[in-house]
C-alpha cells in the first residue's frame, strides 16, 4: 500500500542561501495521526510549505500518495494536502462563511448544486453549519478555527495538516476541537509545540530539529525521554508525566 | 510627474503608448521566469509600496516639493520585468481610481515611470553588482542605481516635452527645471531604496531578486551526524537569471531607441508640437527635413537651450549600450574563467 | 484587514451608474477621455458640452459635487505648472491687467487644464461608483493581462495594510516630536519605508500562502459573472457616445470657435 505521505532527503535553501532543511526523510501511512514536535526554527514551517509545493524542494522529494509533488501536479497535491494555518485570520478572507469553505472547491472547478453540497458537508463535519451565513470575523476564535478546518475539508484531502492546532484556544474549544479531528476519517500530520495535545491525538511523534528528523516513535516513548526532549528544546508542561 | 491629458500631442501619447504596451507585452513574457507562487504577493506588494512612496512628496529646494518614483526599487525587489509590470499597475490604478495621470497619457506615463526607471535602475544595479559581491555592494548598488534612475526619467521626460509637449515652454526651461528637481529627487529616491533594500535583506533575504546570487551549494546532513554536500543544484535561480537578463538589456536597448527615433518620426509630421517649439525657436526648416531623432539630435547640438535634456537621454541609451557591451565581454571572461577552473560554477551565478 | 484608503474613493449607492458592469464603465471613461484629447483647445463650445455631461453623470449618481471638488485636489501640481506657463512661456506677448503674457503660453495652459480637468472628474466618478474589486473584475473582462490583474489585487489588499501600518509609524514619530520638513529628514523617513516594508509583507503572506493551499491559481474562482447585456453597454456608452457626437458634430458644422 502507498503511504499517505513520503519525503525522501529534502534539503531547501532559500534564495539567499539560508539553509533551512538539511535532508528530511519521513513516511506516513494512511490513517496515521503523527505529530511533529520541534522548537523554533527548526525548520517545521518550511517542511510544511513544501508538503503542497508552495516551495520547491532544492534536494530530495516529496511525494503524496504515489504522487511527486512536481510543477506539474500542483493542482492536485493541493488537493490532496489540506493545510490549517496557525492564525485562522490568514486562512478565512472572504466575507462570509459560505464564500470561504466554497474557495477551495471552486477553484477546482466544482460549481452549483456539488458545490453547495460540499460546503454543507464540510460545515457539518466541524459542526458549523448554522454560522454558514455569516461574516467569518463575527464568530469567536474557537469556531474561527473550525470553520479553518472545515476551509481544507471541503478539498476532501488525502491528508490534513495542521499548524499549531491548539494555540490560544480556551480548554473547552481544544477538547471539541480534538473531538472533531479524532472523528475525521483522514490521515493527520499536526506542527505542534502543545506536548499533551500530540499525546492526546497522536499515537507517533516525529521531532524535526536542526533541518533533520532527530526522532521518530510512539508519542508516548518520546514524551518520556526527558533527555531527547531537552537536547531539543522541548518541555512538558509542569506536573505532567507521559507514562 | 504624472502627466496629465492634453499634456503631449496625440502624435507623443500614442508613440509612447506603443513603446508603453510592447514593453508590457515584453515583461509580461519575462516576469512568467521571475514570479513563482511565493512572490505573486511580493509583487502586489511593490506595487502597493511604490504607489505608498509615491504619495510620499517631499519637500526639495525653495517651495517645491517631488515625489519618489520606485521603479529602482521595484527592479531589485521583484526583478525588472515584473517592476515593470508593477509601475504599469500602479499608473493604471492611479489613472484609473485616483484621476492621477491622464488615462490618454497613460503611455507616457508607463514609458517615463515604468519602463526608463526599470531599465537604468537595473541595468546600473547589475552593472555594480556583477563586479562586486555581498550585502554592502548590493545596498550601496542600490543607491546609486536609484540615484541615476530618476533624472534619468526627467531626462526622458524633457525628450518628450521636445518632440510633443503642448506647453510653448523653451526647452532649456524645461531640462533644467526638471533636471534640477529630480536630481534632487534622486537623492532622496537613492537613500529610501537603499535602505528599503537593506532593512529587508537583514530581515527576508529571501525576499530580494537582486540578492540572489548569494546561494550557497545545498548542505545533507545524514541521521548519524555526517555530513554531505549537493554537487549540483537541478535549477539555481540566479542561472535563470544569466538568460533573463541579457534580452532584457537588449529589450531595454531597443526600447530606448524606438522612443527616441518613433516619436521624433511622428513629432516632425505633426504641426501641434515640435512645429511649434520649432518656430519660436527659429530652426523649423532642420526640424522637419530631419525626421529621424539621431539626425536631429546631432543638429541641434549647436542650438541655444536645446542640448541639455536631448544629449542627456542620449546619454542613457549610450549607457546602456556600454553597460551591455561591457557586461557581454565581462561574461564571456567569467566563462572562460569557470571552463578553466572547471569547478566553480556559482561564480557566474553571482555576476549577472 | 481594516476598512481602508480606498473606501475613501468608493461611495456606496443604488443608482443606474453604480449598477453598471464595472467593463462597460472602465471602457466608457477610457473613450470619453480619448474623445475629449482629442478635440482642439480652441473648440470652446464642445469643452462646455464636455463639462455639462460629466454633470449629469454627477447628478444621476448622487455623487455630491464637494466630494467630486475635494478629491480634484489631485490635480492642483499640474494646475500650478498651467498656471506658470504664460508668464515663462516664448513667443508673441499680449499685456493683461499690467502683466506681459505669452499668447502662445496662455493657449497651452487653457488645452492643459481643460483637458485635465475633465478626464480627472471622468476618473473620480468611476472609482465613486465601482467598488475597486469590481474594477478588477471589469479590467480582467477586458481581456487586462491575468498576471497585471492579480498583481493589482494584491496592491489594493496591500494598500490597506500599508497605509494603515503608515499612518501608525507617522503617529508613533510624531508623538516623539518628529515632522519631516526637509532633506536631512530623508534617512528617517528611508528607515521607516524599510520596516514597512517587512511588516507589511509578513501580515500579507500568509493569507497569500493560505489561499495557495487551497487551489488558487491566480484569478478569483469567478462564482457570480458579472456579464454585461447589450442594453447595458448601450447606457455606458451613451457619455462617451454623446461626447464622440458633440465632437463630429462641431467638426461637420465647423462651428468650433466662438
Amino acid at each position: 500500500m502507498t503511504a499517505s505521505l513520503e519525503v525522501d532527503r529534502l534539503a531547501y535553501a532559500y534564495p539567499d542561501g539560508t539553509q533551512a532543511l538539511f535532508g528530511v526523510d519521513l513516511r506516513i501511512e494512511r490513517g496515521e495521526r503523527v505529530a511533529l514536535l520541534g522548537p523554533n526554527g527548526a525548520g517545521k514551517t518550511t517542511l510544511v510549505m513544501h508538503l503542497n509545493g508552495i516551495l520547491t524542494a532544492g534536494h530530495g522529494t516529496v511525494t503524496v500518495a504515489g504522487l511527486p509533488v512536481t510543477k506539474g501536479s500542483l493542482k492536485e497535491i493541493r488537493r490532496r494536502v489540506g493545510l490549517v494555518f496557525q492564525d485562522p485570520d490568514d486562512q478565512l478572507f472572504m466575507p462570509t462563511v459560505r464564500e470561504d469553505v466554497a474557495f477551495g472547491p471552486a477553484n477546482m472547478g466544482i460549481r452549483g448544486e456539488e458545490l453547495d453540497q460540499r460546503v454543507k458537508l464540510a460545515l457539518e463535519r466541524v459542526g458549523m453549519l448554522e454560522a454558514i451565513d455569516r461574516p467569518p470575523h463575527h464568530l469567536s476564535f474557537g469556531q474561527r478555527r473550525r470553520v479553518a478546518v472545515a476551509t481544507v475539508l471541503a478539498m476532501e484531502p488525502e491528508i490534513l495538516v495542521l499548524d499549531e492546532p491548539s494555540s490560544n484556544l480556551d480548554p473547552a474549544s481544544r477538547r471539541e476541537l480534538a473531538e472533531i479531528l479524532r472523528s475525521l476519517d483522514v490521515t493527520v500530520l499536526m506542527v505542534t509545540h502543545d506536548l499533551p495535545y500530540a499525546l492526546e491525538l497522536c499515537e507517533r511523534s516525529l521531532i524535526l530539529s536542526g533541518g533533520v528528523i532527530a526522532a521518530d516513535g510512539p508519542t508516548r516513548e518520546i514524551l518520556a525521554d526527558a533527555e531527547l526532549l531537552a537536547a531539543h528544546r522541548l518541555e512538558l508542561p509542569y506536573g505532567f508525566r507521559a507514562t | 510627474m504624472h502627466v496629465p491629458d492634453g499634456f503631449f500631442t496625440a502624435a507623443v501619447s500614442i508613440s509612447a503608448g506603443a513603446v508603453a504596451a510592447a514593453g508590457t507585452a515584453v515583461c509580461l513574457r519575462g516576469a512568467r521566469r521571475e514570479l513563482d507562487d511565493r512572490t505573486a504577493p511580493m509583487a502586489g506588494l511593490v506595487a502597493a509600496f511604490v504607489f505608498a512612496v509615491q504619495m510620499l512628496n517631499f519637500p526639495v529646494a525653495a517651495g517645491t516639493s517631488g515625489h519618489l518614483l520606485g521603479g529602482a526599487l521595484a527592479a531589485i525587489l521583484v526583478g525588472p520585468y515584473t517592476a515593470v509590470l508593477c509601475m504599469a499597475v500602479v499608473l493604471l490604478v492611479q489613472g484609473f481610481f485616483f484621476a492621477d495621470g491622464g488615462l490618454t497619457a497613460l503611455g507616457v506615463n508607463i514609458t517615463l515611470m515604468g519602463l526608463v526607471t526599470v531599465l537604468v535602475g537595473w541595468g546600473v544595479f547589475r552593472l555594480i553588482t556583477r563586479g562586486l559581491n555581498g550585502r554592502a555592494a548590493i545596498t550601496a548598488a542600490s543607491f546609486v542605481a536609484a540615484l541615476v534612475s530618476v533624472p534619468a526619467s526627467a531626462l526622458a521626460f524633457t525628450l518628450l516635452f521636445w518632440v510633443g509637449g503642448t506647453a510653448p515652454i523653451e526647452i532649456g526651461t524645461v531640462a533644467a527645471a526638471m533636471g534640477g528637481v529630480h536630481a534632487l529627487i534622486g537623492i532622496g529616491e537613492g537613500l529610501i531604496t537603499a535602505v528599503t533594500v537593506a532593512t529587508v535583506l537583514a530581515a527576508r533575504p529571501d525576499l530580494v531578486y537582486g540578492a540572489r546570487g548569494l546561494a550557497a551549494p545545498l548542505v545533507l546532513r545524514g541521521a548519524d551526524g555526517d555530513v554531505a554536500v549537493v554537487p549540483e543544484r537541478a535549477e539555481a535561480p540566479a542561472a535563470r537569471g544569466v538568460r533573463g537578463v541579457r534580452p532584457f538589456l537588449l529589450a531595454g536597448v531597443g526600447v530606448t531607441l524606438v522612443l527616441a527615433g518613433v516619436v521624433s518620426f511622428f513629432a516632425s509630421g505633426d504641426p501641434d508640437g515640435l512645429e511649434k517649439v520649432g518656430e519660436d525657436q527659429g530652426f523649423l526648416a532642420q526640424a522637419t527635413d530631419h525626421a529621424f531623432g539621431e539626425w536631429a539630435l546631432a543638429d541641434y547640438g549647436d542650438v541655444g537651450g536645446i542640448p541639455v535634456g536631448v544629449t542627456g537621454v542620449v546619454g542613457v541609451g549610450i549607457t546602456l549600450i556600454v553597460a551591455g557591451a561591457v557586461g557581454r565581454a565581462a561574461r564571456r571572461r567569467d566563462r572562460e574563467a569557470v571552463q578553466e577552473s572547471g569547478q566553480k560554477s556559482g561564480r557566474e551565478d553571482a555576476t549577472v | 484587514m481594516s476598512a481602508g484608503h480606498h473606501h475613501q474613493l468608493y461611495r456606496p449607492g443604488d443608482t443606474p451608474v453604480h449598477r453598471l458592469p464595472p467593463q462597460c464603465k472602465l471602457a466608457a471613461v477610457a473613450v470619453f477621455a480619448l474623445t475629449v484629447v482629442a478635440t482642439p483647445r480652441e473648440w470652446f463650445a464642445a469643452f462646455a458640452a464636455y463639462a455639462l455631461l460629466l454633470a449629469g453623470v454627477i447628478l444621476l449618481a448622487k455623487v455630491p459635487p464637494g466630494f467630486v471638488l475635494r478629491r480634484m485636489a489631485i490635480e492642483i501640481p499640474f494646475v500650478l505648472f498651467a498656471l506658470a506657463i504664460p508668464f515663462v512661456g516664448t513667443g508673441e506677448r499680449i499685456s493683461l491687467a499690467g502683466l506681459p503674457l505669452s499668447l502662445p503660453g496662455l493657449w497651452a495652459a487653457w488645452n492643459i487644464l481643460a483637458k485635465a480637468t475633465l478626464g480627472v472628474v471622468a476618473s473620480i466618478l468611476l472609482a465613486a461608483t465601482t467598488e475597486p474589486r469590481m474594477v478588477l473584475l471589469g479590467a480582467q473582462r477586458l481581456r487586462l493581462p491575468p498576471l497585471m490583474v492579480q498583481i493589482a489585487m494584491f496592491m489594493l489588499r496591500y494598500m490597506d495594510v500599508i497605509l494603515d501600518e503608515m499612518r501608525r509609524m507617522r503617529v508613533a514619530r510624531e508623538s516623539r516630536g518628529f515632522a519631516a520638513r526637509d532633506v536631512r529628514h530623508i534617512p528617517v523617513v528611508a528607515r521607516s519605508a524599510g520596516a514597512l516594508f517587512i511588516r507589511s509583507y509578513e501580515r500579507g503572506e500568509r493569507v497569500h500562502l493560505a489561499m495557495l493551499s487551497r487551489g488558487y491559481t491566480g484569478s478569483m474562482p469567478v462564482i457570480h459573472d458579472v456579464t454585461a447585456s447589450a442594453r447595458q453597454w448601450l447606457v455606458a456608452g451613451t457619455l462617451p457616445g454623446a461626447a464622440l457626437a458633440v465632437l463630429l458634430g462641431t467638426v461637420l458644422l465647423g462651428t468650433g470657435g466662438w
